[in-house]
């Protein structure tokens, strides 16, 4: 199968090439772009099999010494920023530039003709041709058959022939077009690109709730860059399904200009902030270690072995307090993130108390570990610790920090636009074609008989084309039946 | 769970209908193929009843969500977009013998969600990450991408074994489509492909972005996707372009299919976003 317009490159002056038509023939072949895509294609592999951006110590352990070296000099572990994945992406918009320059040249005139022209000739020698002898004179063929014509196609024009007439009629000229547009949206995508890994960043922050926040790190570099606003995580939930699968991370942030709060929104995964260009998207969470558990102030649960009654007061570290029914003093002593006990059982957080009888016992510890309320409960039932009261501590407030992907992309509406252009370039491109036809009716002299000639092509899709050639044939024959 | 026992049902009716569009194609008999026909309209009708349970049994539990989420899910829609992709060309065609070769994909991919003890086909609520309107569009659309390039596998296999019986000794292979014809259909299939395989491309660079505020991040299923794009779009440039057709299309197909296969399952054995495919 060969196509119209393959033979472009041969369409250039013949004189012996200069430099310049060299270096443009090599970027106008197609030879050239399905290098570049293979390439691109095979190299695009080593990426997804080594992991890219870590830390060098890893991909050391992970390689040895040499082969780091050679990644490492080969940019391996940053490959598609790297200057050969990026130099093959230039030679990409230079092959797609020259090649779509070169074709429209050739085709510019095809395309943007005023007054198509047509050849008889050529839809004449074609082998898929279909001719048929219809029992009435040209003259009254012309009306019927320009109306099934005018139905299908477009543009029509009929021309006088010696003997009769030729309808000549198409239909999609422009969607010739369509393969330029899909490549200028290859080139609106990668200017996107390029203009967001200049104007752009990609960084990230962890905001404690409470804590307001102006500067960021970047990601790939982990340098500090200040926001032109502050953000402050005002709260941030979670909340967790049946299985224990995570349903939503939701942070409430409030935004400051120059100290004055602008706004407060919510956002969650896939519902991100949008302010001044910037975007803020959910992307990660964590326990806070309680750094500040000494100005917080804890619950804590005093509950009487005999009667069951249960007191509840709040306190701070360091402080004392009485006992309910004025059984001596309890002070809540220190905090401990991670207590074990006995050398054997890991109580993470814990409370440590000192409870000091009233009857000039000696002072005891009380262990109150925050996940666990009953363990108090059991120390005393199994006579491990002498009192009247079991001691526990009431709902901790857990201090969460939100992590923020933090993004600013001036090329995103580039790229959105590319995405839409290439999406239309490619429905013209695969389902419209420029196909032309030629219905050609020569009278054949006394018998008052015609014989017509149909026959047409298309520049893509040619099977259907022939098909539809067969369909536009038989309605033919039968409107000439008609007539006579 | 009716639907997973209804899916269970619909991929032995899948395997009836491979084995009667195979029988139909080796013992040349017309009502085989009828029967085989008909079995994959009922296997169509079965797998998206299934899906439809799917959906509403998802919101009996309490977390209504649409039934595209993961590894076992993808299949059953993958092997239904096979399915109804090939009963169109069936269709515009009039030729069975391409079924033989189309209904054997569409079967493994529903038996490998069934049978495999990896794949668990119980509903799990979506993770904050999917929940998201692209989500319907970004994998409808690359598994009728997908659909199509395993069509065009398909074609593109009966083209290499018919093009190697030059002098039509074989019957079985004279009975497939002229040559020119799977050739043409093949080409079809990989344009059909490649819109969808575009457009999911896109809807998930959008999702990406207004999840994770990045349109592309170069993590192993985009880059494999890319992988799959570029090599389609080099089969697309050498047809058009350079006239290419017969085996050397045939290969490339080949070639992409694999790709997809890889983007599809192999990515899950690298480290990156897309994990919830598993």
């Amino acid at each position: 199968m060969t196509t119209e317009n393959q033979n472009s490159a041969g369409m250039k002056p013949e004189k012996s090439p200069g430099f310049f038509d060299r270096i443009w023939n090599f970027f106008a072949s197609i030879r050239l772009t399905v290098a570049l895509l293979l390439t691109l294609a095979g190299t695009s592999i080593i990426g997804t099999l080594v992991p890219q951006n870590e830390d060098p110590a890893s991909y050391f352990k992970a390689y040895g010494e040499f082969l780091y070296r050679l990644f490492y000099a080969l940019d391996i572990f940053d490959m598609y920023r790297s200057w050969w994945f990026q130099f093959l992406l230039l030679m990409l918009v230079l092959n797609i530039l020259v090649c779509s320059a070169d074709r429209l040249i050739s085709t510019g005139k095809i395309i943007f003709a005023k007054k198509p022209k047509y050849s008889l000739s050529r839809f004449q020698k074609r082998p898929d041709a279909k001719t048929f002898t219809a029992p009435a004179p040209p003259e009254n063929l012309l009306d019927p058959f320009d109306k099934i014509v005018a139905s299908k196609f477009g543009y029509r024009r009929v021309e006088k022939t010696e003997n009769g007439y030729t309808i000549f009629a198409e239909k999609g000229r422009k969607s010739r077009l369509g393969v330029y547009v899909v490549h200028l949206s290859v080139l609106l995508l990668l200017a996107g690109g390029l203009t967001g890994s200049f104007f752009g960043f990609e960084g990230y922050v962890n905001i404690p709730e409470g804590d307001t926040v102006s500067q960021i790190r970047l990601r790939n570099t982990n340098q500090p860059l200040d926001l032109p606003f502050s953000v402050r995580c005002d709260d941030f939930s979670v909340s967790f399904y049946n299985t224990g699968a995570p349903e939503e991370f939701r942070s409430t942030l409030t935004i400051f200009e120059n100290e004055n709060p602008v706004f407060t929104e919510d956002i969650i995964v896939n519902d991100p902030l949008r302010y001044r260009g910037i975007n803020l998207f959910q992307s990660s969470y964590g326990e806070m270690r309680s750094r500040d558990a000494d100005s917080e102030e804890v619950v804590i649960n005093f509950t009487s072995v005999e009667s069951g009654m249960s007191y509840t007061r709040k306190m701070k570290i360091r402080e004392t307090i009485d006992m309910p029914e004025g059984q001596g003093t309890f002070k809540l002593d220190r905090f401990i993130p991670s207590y074990t006990f006995m050398d054997m059982m890991n109580l993470g957080q814990v409370f440590i108390g000192v409870l000091t009888p009233a009857e000039a016992a000696k002072p005891v510890e009380v262990i109150l570990p925050v996940q666990h309320p009953d363990f108090d409960k059991m120390i005393v039932r199994r006579g491990l610790r002498q009192g009247n009261f079991f001691i526990s501590v009431g709902d901790v407030q857990k201090r969460y920090y939100t992590g923020l992907q933090v993004t600013k992309d001036p090329g995103v509406p580039l790229v959105y636009l590319g995405f839409l252009v290439m999406i239309g370039g490619i429905f013209i491109t695969f389902l419209m074609s420029h196909q032309q036809v030629c219905v050609s009716v020569e009278g054949m002299g006394k018998e008052k008989n015609s014989r017509v000639l149909v026959s047409g092509f298309a520049d893509r899709n040619r099977l259907g084309m022939t098909r539809k050639v067969e369909d536009l044939h038989a309605q033919l024959v039968e409107a000439a039946q008609k007539t006579a | 769970m009716y639907n997973s026992l209804i899916l269970s049902i619909v991929t032995f009716i899948y395997g009836l209908a491979a084995v009667f569009y195979i029988g139909a194609w080796i013992f040349k008999k017309d009502s085989v193929g009828k029967a085989a026909t008909i079995t994959t309209i009922i296997a169509v009708i079965g797998n998206t009843i299934g899906i439809g349970l799917r959906w509403v049994e998802s919101y009996q539990i309490g977390f209504g969500r649409a039934p595209l989420t993961n590894l076992y899910e993808s299949l059953v829609f993958f092997a239904l977009c096979i399915a109804v992709v090939y009963l169109y060309i069936e269709y515009r065609y009039k030729n069975r013998t391409i079924g033989a070769f189309a209904t054997p994909i569409a079967f493994l991919a529903m038996a490998y969600a069934s049978l495999s003890p990896d794949i668990s086909d119980r509903i799990q609520p979506l993770i904050p990450a999917l929940k998201s309107n692209w989500l319907i569009a970004h994998v409808i659309t690359c598994f009728l991408g997908y659909a199509g390039f395993a069509v065009a596998f398909g074609t593109s296999l009966m083209y290499l074994f018919k093009k190697r019986d030059a002098e039509e000794k074989s019957p079985l292979l004279s009975r497939l489509p002229a040559l020119s014809v799977i050739d043409d259909l093949t080409h079809r299939m990989v344009m059909f492909g490649f819109l969808f395989l575009t457009i999911g491309i896109i809807t998930g660079a959008v999702w990406a972005n207004s999840a994770w505020g990045s349109y592309w991040s170069w993590d192993p299923k985009e880059t494999w996707s890319l992988i799959t794009w570029f090599i389609y779009a080099t089969l697309l440039h050498a047809r058009l372009m350079r006239g290419w057709h017969g085996n050397r299309i045939a290969y490339i197909s080949v070639v992409g299919f694999m790709a997809v296969l890889f983007t599809y399952f192999g990515v899950n054995l690298l480290p990156g976003l897309h994990s919830y495919g598993q």
